[in-house]
């Protein structure tokens, strides 16, 4: 079989296995593990002299360092050693990179930029030392480019540009021309940045709390100077990434420097400030939106044009517009992204990148061309379904975008919604109804896993795929317990270690898809040993709790077949199907806001997502994907805003207690359905991802509600009371 | 974190004059520490000294220093008398916290200010005469009443607001004895010298929070924060007030987040006092309170909050 994914494969093979684990909503098998306490992350592992490590940050926003006055902090309690060796990285890498990012730690590009590690015996020693340390500047932070501007923005990529745009608006019997914008985000992951380095020989194993492990061996090695084959990383469970721990970051290259000088293992767990502060930022955007529709709502243009920004020669951008190339029609369009280079922090992945900020926008936009046309916005979405991609004419694949809008209206009581807003007040509040639809693209990544039935009739899974939470644990043994055939408690799933064939990775939602078609493949090699054994077709086999059989016959034990444990790698790469079918996943979001007419304070009251996104491999992590993202959504509506001094660039909100990720308290009733769905185009499994589709455009619904409570129409996410203030009708006036 | 001389207080006389900074529930003094925006070389630890009982006093209750603010929450004749005082706790930070978390520790929780928690910054109450780097930065959550050239933070507990309203005391003992300090005189404004948050002195201690009678009246905390929990005030109010034949017979008003104390003004209560509710009335109040507000660029939206806050309050508070 050829690695690449050429061709659908519409077997639908796991509808036909018998076993009935696939889809189902079992736990995840690490979760007794992880609440008692016993599944260990990067910075638990025992080391007996170990010595920990403390970054240093940078107190000037731009310059170089000239010198560290070592002496002063090593004659305190404890400490060994203060390291700044160029190899230190300057930056995170970004996700995929594959070699060393930007390194030199001596050249400062932004506030707080680790320059330093200093190590002692105990973690509150080599804190204390890292605070003492005395460094010298050259400082130029006077020419550092603190705010972004779009005056100084070059392209970011190609823009799209079809038909005519301007005469089409011109023409349009409605047109919207509005700017959004929205702030930068941290991914605020529970678990901070960790490393444990040790060297044995020149050998390296670092235990790290990473997201792709097969491209951070790369990026570890060349960082440091050695050959990939001589690092080996273990990230068994990794306490949430979302983007920023894609690319190996500060600690793991800073710890493994110091432990090869030091001879021992070391230790660097980042403060939550400093993961804050230091690692990924997603950019902040400004996007001016025009839509021109005809008299029926139909789109004729459609302009998209983003500004985000970067450092210096960093290559990525914040996709803003990666769905709205082919979410809906408008032949005449023009869609740009412009990039300017600031002294902040790194702009990286942070989950959902494009479409968490982009289809807000898009989706508030869609909102104001619906009120302008007094259309319904769900209808208005249901009259822009393009046939093929706009400009490009490629077709589709499977798409669930029009039952997501009709099933989550239905489960949500669309229908009792009224069209103008300010019409509905209990006591202080102002309730209202939005939506917004689900956009995400979807992709298949390179992935290999081995999987092995034992001579007892076990299974094994190993890939170095991780777990970041998300569930691979769990939907990666019910793919390999389906295929082969056996209960789910006889199959286990051991991930995260470079030892291992090499898994996607998580990120870009694309690991259950990508890892879990490795899996499948590796299982229908093993299925088709044991067809040999039964003398019969693969998909002729037929295989449940142990026992194996062709229909008609009677069920042997499928340990009788085997001789020994048959271990088969699969592996999938992504193929023509990528290009030549646009794949991606959707939905539909609706929410219920209350705003409380004196202070401006929303509350989300109920919100249903409805989602396709292929097959279901598991309908509770599944359901936990879109729950997480549709909480995500509320948080960038509501509160998530990374807020930079603009005298010298510095993060001010950087913990949990200033940077206002949503409570408990602000989650109400939340629905989620999940839309049966067969992508074959996507993967062998029928299935896409789901990891991120639940927030692409929730945070759009969420400022949809609020325009419909109180006809306040803010364009500038998070809207905090303060914004929605100014404009909000006399608070004793009733409805109108 | 610097390196300190840790020492339990036994019993009350250990910690009065006592050569070291005293920690209660440490939820505040501890993450300062973790900064090093706070260095002390010797800890006290109080927890073990009692003081941590609420009993009747007169009509009135006494809140023992180190009860702790769960506690003092859930009291039954707290949530009978003084349901104001519980309603702030509830309100403000998370339960775990609230589990650590003392009365006096809570009375002396020090700014939210985040350049005040950078010790890279400008700061004159962390570093005298260093200026003030929120003057012109970001100051979304600054006050808007009684700040100085010096200093704009805000005093960010909820507690004490209540506790102002209520008209209740702060005991403390000191090496020359004991006084009592009312909680709406207990903290200072910033002045010359911000770097004094409250009136207490070296060597002192809180042993006491005393609430006076019960009134028979609404209590009302109403507190405006970006998230739903877990988040400090933009703006509270804290209102104590009886209504009497269609008009306000009793108001007592106090308010959070907008200056460097809980904020009181006898001249709105009394504005109150004798009138018949009205969208006018609390509008002349707000424009009373309001007088001298002044914004900082990023919380000069306090200042309608505030004056929309008080409506709702006072809306809610004489209703039928
Ligand atoms: C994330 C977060 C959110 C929060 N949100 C809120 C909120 O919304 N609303 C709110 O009101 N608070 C909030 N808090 C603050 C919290 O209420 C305080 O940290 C707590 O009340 C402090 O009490 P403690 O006993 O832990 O004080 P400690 O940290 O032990 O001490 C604080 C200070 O009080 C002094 N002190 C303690 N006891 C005495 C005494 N008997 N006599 C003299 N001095 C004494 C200490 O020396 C120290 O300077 C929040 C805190 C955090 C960390
Ligand atoms: S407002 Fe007060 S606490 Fe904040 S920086 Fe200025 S002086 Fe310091």
């Amino acid at each position: 079989m050829k690695d690449s994914y050429d061709s659908p494969d519409d077997r639908n093979l796991l509808d036909q296995t018998r076993q009935g684990v696939i889809g189902q909503p079992l736990d995840r098998p690490e979760g007794r593990l992880k609440v008692a306490g016993q599944a260990p992350y990067a910075a638990e592992y025992d080391r007996p002299d170990c010595a920990e490590g403390v970054l240093v940050g940078a107190t000037i926003t731009k310059g170089r360092v000239k010198a560290i006055n070592r002496d002063a902090v090593l004659g305190m309690p404890g400490v060994l050693a203060v390291f700044s060796a160029p190899e230190m990285l300057r930056r995170a890498a970004q996700g995929g990179a594959g070699e060393a990012p930007m390194q030199d730690v001596r050249q400062v590009e932004f506030p707080l930029q680790p320059i330093a590690l200093v190590v002692a015996e105990t973690f509150e020693q080599a804190t204390h030392a890292a605070k003492a340390l005395v460094v010298e500047y050259d400082d130029q932070s006077s020419k550092a480019v603190l705010v972004p501007s779009p005056g100084r923005a070059e392209p970011a990529k190609d823009p799209t540009e079809n038909g005519d745009l301007e005469g089409a608006l011109k023409d349009a019997a409605h047109v919207v021309d509005v700017t959004y914008t929205t702030p930068g985000h941290a991914s605020a992951a529970m678990e901070p940045h960790a490393a444990i380095a040790e060297w044995d020989g020149d050998s390296l194993t670092l235990h790290g709390s990473l997201q792709m492990v097969k491209y951070n061996v790369d990026e570890l090695a060349d960082s440091v100077g050695i050959p990939s084959d001589r690092v080996r990383i273990v990230s068994a469970y990794v306490g949430g990434g979302f983007g920023s721990k894609l690319g190996i970051s500060h600690e793991a290259v800073a710890a493994t420097i110091a432990s090869r000088q030091l001879g021992r293992p070391v230790r660097v767990v980042m403060t939550r400030q400093q993961v804050f502060q230091a690692v990924m930022r997603r950019s902040e955007t400004v996007q001016r939106i025009r839509l021109g529709a005809d008299s029926d709502g139909r789109l004729t243009a459609l302009g998209h044009e983003a500004f985000v920004s970067n450092l210096p020669e960093e290559s990525f951008s914040e996709p803003v517009l990666q769905a709205t190339q082919f979410l809906y029609g408008g032949e005449n369009r023009r869609l740009t992204l412009n990039i300017s280079r600031i002294n902040r922090l790194t702009a990286g992945s942070v989950r959902a990148p494009g479409e968490a900020v982009g289809m807000p926008a898009l989706e508030s936009a869609m909102d104001e061309l619906a009120v302008a046309l007094h259309l319904d916005p769900v209808e208005l979405r249901k009259r822009n379904v393009p046939d093929q991609v706009p400009g490009e004419g490629t077709p589709y694949s499977s798409r669930k975008l029009v039952e997501a809008l009709d099933a989550g209206a239905r489960a949500f009581g669309w229908d009792r919604r009224r069209p103008l807003p300010c019409q509905q007040r209990e006591g202080e509040w102002w309730i209202g109804m939005g939506m917004a639809s689900a956009a995400r693209v979807n992709i298949l990544a390179k992935a290999e896993a081995r999987v092995t039935l034992r001579g007892d009739g076990t299974v094994l899974v190993e890939t170095d795929q991780t777990d970041i939470g998300t569930g691979s644990y769990a939907i990666l043994g019910q793919i390999a317990a389906e295929m082969l055939g056996q209960p789910i408690e006889r199959t286990s799933v051991h991930l995260g270690d470079s030892l291992f064939p090499q898994g996607a990775g998580s990120g870009g939602s694309w690991a259950a898809s990508s890892t879990g078609s490795a899996v499948f493949r590796a299982c229908e090699a093993i299925r088709a040993e044991l067809a040999r054994g039964l003398n019969c077709a693969p998909d002729d086999l037929q295989l449940r709790d142990g026992m194996a059989w062709v229909e008609g016959t009677e069920p042997r034990p499928v340990t009788d077949l085997m001789d020994g444990d048959i271990a088969r790698i699969g592996r999938i790469e992504p193929g023509e199907l990528m290009e030549k079918v646009k794949q991606a996943t959707y939905g539909a979001f609706f929410c219920e806001v209350a705003v409380n007419a004196f202070t401006g304070e929303t509350r989300v009251r109920r919100m249903t997502g409805a989602f396709g996104f292929g097959r279901v491999l598991n309908a509770k992590t599944a359901r936990s994907q879109c729950l997480g993202g549709m909480v995500w959504g509320i948080g960038m509506a509501l509160t998530e805003e990374l807020q930079f001094d603009h005298r010298d660039g510095h993060l001010t909100n950087h913990d949990l207690a200033e940077y206002h990720v949503p409570v408990h308290r602000d989650i109400p009733e939340m629905e989620v359905l999940l839309i049966e769905e067969r992508d074959a185009a996507a993967s062998p499994l029928q299935a896409k991802g789901v990891g991120e589709l639940g927030i692409c455009g929730a945070a759009g619904a969420v400022a949809n509600a609020i325009y419909n409570a109180c006809g306040v129409r803010l364009r500038d996410f998070p809207m905090t009371p303060d914004k929605l203030l100014a404009d909000l009708p006399d608070p004793f006036a009733g409805p109108t | 974190m610097k390196a300190f001389d840790y020492a339990r207080a036994t019993d009350l006389s250990d910690a009065i004059g006592a050569s070291g900074c005293l920690i209660a529930g440490g939820t505040n003094l501890l993450d300062l520490m973790k900064l090093e925006v706070e260095t002390p070389s010797a800890l006290v630890d109080i927890t073990r000294i009692g003081l941590n009982e609420i009993v009747p006093e007169g009509d009135g209750l006494r809140i023992g220093a180190l009860v702790t603010n769960a506690a003092c929450a859930a009291d039954p004749a707290v949530r009978r008398g003084w349901p104001l005082l519980s309603r702030a706790i509830l309100a403000g930070a998370s339960p775990q916290l609230r589990n650590k978390a003392t009365t006096a520790g809570n009375l002396c929780q020090r700014t939210r200010c985040s350049y005040f928690m950078d010790n890279r910054s400008a700061c004159n109450k962390r570093q005298p005469g260093s200026g003030c780097a929120a003057i012109g930065g970001i100051n979304r959550n600054h006050a808007i009443l009684g700040t100085s050239d010096a200093c704009i933070a805000t005093y960010p507990g909820d507690m004490a607001v209540a506790l102002a309203a209520l008209g209740a005391q702060v005991e403390i003992e000191g090496p020359g004895g004991t006084r009592h300090i009312p909680v709406a005189d207990f903290h200072r404004l910033p002045g010359e010298d911000p770097s004094r948050d409250n009136v207490l002195e070296v060597g002192e201690v809180i042993t006491a929070v005393l609430l006076p009678a019960p009134v028979e009246a609404r209590q009302i905390y109403r507190k405006v924060r970006d998230r739903a929990s877990y988040a400090f005030a933009l703006v509270s109010v804290a209102a104590v007030l009886r209504m009497q034949d269609g008009a306000i017979a009793q108001a007592k008003l106090a308010f959070g987040g907008v200056a460097h104390k809980p904020w009181i003004d006898p001249r709105v209560d009394s504005l109150l006092v004798g009138e018949t509710p009205s969208k006018a009335l609390f509008d002349k109040a707000a424009d009373l309170l309001l007088e001298g507000a002044e914004g900082q660029g990023g919380n000069d939206f306090k200042i309608p909050l505030a004056r929309r806050t008080l409506a709702a309050v006072l809306a809610e508070a004489t209703a039928e």
